[in-house]
């Protein structure tokens, strides 16, 4: 007769923390901006390989997730808000993280390829490679620019998802892309400003912390007014219309107003109330942003029946 | 000796099981789907007919002197 013993206290992965390995609350953004650059590009895809495409960008998003995620185990394990994050916290092992990085990877990119075009599988190879090897392995620790440039990861979907009906690239996915580019500096730095971060003891140069809180409100202000330009260049272009136009004006104004304000502050009106500007400027470009793709959906929507674009 | 407890190590690799099932299930079936659409995309049935390595009379045309 033998006895059986299961060793107490050792933990055995489930599905939800190789899931929580894929960031899914990035890849919900991911999924959205892509879906967006899809539906608004001339010609039609067939409903399924449109579905499969955005699919495979969701993995490959997922996948820079796991790999950022495996790179970035030991930053994560010192700070509060990503400690809990699956690798730090002895849920996932980090050769797991690594393996389902690599190989969703590989997987998304030619399934895309298989799926749709070859330009849409380099696209999403490219913003895998950039996010995971550029952003996170070279830039996040190197330099407080690192939002701005890392931003272009982000940036890729809506580009991805036009190539995939498309198999091209045009002006208005290159101004998709510049849109989520340049609104990307001054949300997080919004962000930066008023929550409480321990990038410093991690040892990632944060602008708030190599420059000074002064020089980010500076930088705020600065990405918005380039942002402006780019937002209402979108309107222009064929996927644009008056109703994109409008939303595009009200929200600039919006954000650009509260950037003007964070910018006239200082640190001693942060403290009397609150960081209340910076935190609504944060929720403005949240809508913002949602608001401007949303918009170009509905000129999508709009124009089988006469009434969108110009 | 049986085992009668169920650990909640057993709970879970069954849920890890299941998962996988699941995914490679949801793959077949993307796989599928995209040969189905790609194929009806062809259009003119003959264009792929034709490239199954078999004799088919029927696909001559009528035209054609047949052997």
């Amino acid at each position: 007769m033998s006895d059986v013993s299961l060793q107490e206290g050792a933990y055995e992965t489930g599905m939800g923390d190789y899931f929580a390995l894929l960031k899914p609350r990035v890849m919900s953004l991911v999924v959205f901006t892509a879906l967006v650059g899809l539906l608004v590009a001339p010609g039609a895809v067939h409903p399924f390989i449109g579905f499969v495409g955005i699919l495979c960008v969701a993995v490959g998003a997922g996948a820079s997730g796991a790999l950022n995620m495996w790179w970035d185990a030991d930053i994560d394990a010192r700070m509060k808000r990503t400690v809990g994050r699956p690798i730090p916290s002895g849920r996932v092992a980090p050769g797991e993280a690594l393996g389902i990085g690599l190989a969703l990877s590989g997987f998304s990119i030619v399934m895309l390829a298989l799926a749709t075009n070859f330009l849409s599988a380099f696209l999403l190879a490219f913003t895998i490679f950039f996010y995971a090897v550029v952003y996170s392995m070279w830039l996040k620790r190197a330099t407080p620019q690192n939002i701005v440039i890392g931003g272009a990861a982000g940036a890729f979907p809506p580009m991805i998802g036009w190539a995939i009906a498309t198999g091209s690239v045009g002006i208005e996915s290159l101004l998709m892309f510049a849109l989520i580019f340049m609104w990307t500096p001054p949300h997080f730095w919004a962000l930066a400003l008023f929550v409480k971060s321990d990038y410093g003891r991690a040892g990632v140069p944060m602008l708030t912390e190599t420059h000074g809180r002064d020089a980010t409100r500076r930088h705020v202000l600065i990405y918005t007014l380039l942002l402006v330009p780019v937002a209402l260049g979108l309107g222009l272009t064929s996927i644009g219309g008056p109703f994109y136009m409008t939303v595009a004006v009200i929200m600039n104004a919006w954000f650009l107003n509260g950037a003007y304000k964070i910018w006239r502050r200082n640190d001693a009106d942060c403290d009397a109330d609150k960081h209340k500007v910076e935190i609504g400027v944060f929720k403005v470009s949240l809508y913002y942003l949602f608001l401007h793709f949303g918009a170009l959906l509905v000129e999508a929507a709009l124009r089988p029946y006469g009434y969108g674009g110009w | 000796m049986a085992i009668k407890v169920e650990h909640e190590i057993h709970t879970r690799r069954l849920g890890r099981n299941v998962g996988v099932g699941l995914l490679l299930a949801g793959f077949i079936a993307i796989v599928f789907g995209l040969t189905v659409v790609k194929v009806l995309q062809l259009g003119d049935a003959k264009k792929f007919e034709t490239f199954d390595h078999v004799a088919r009379p029927q696909l001559i045309p009528e035209d054609e002197p047949r052997q």
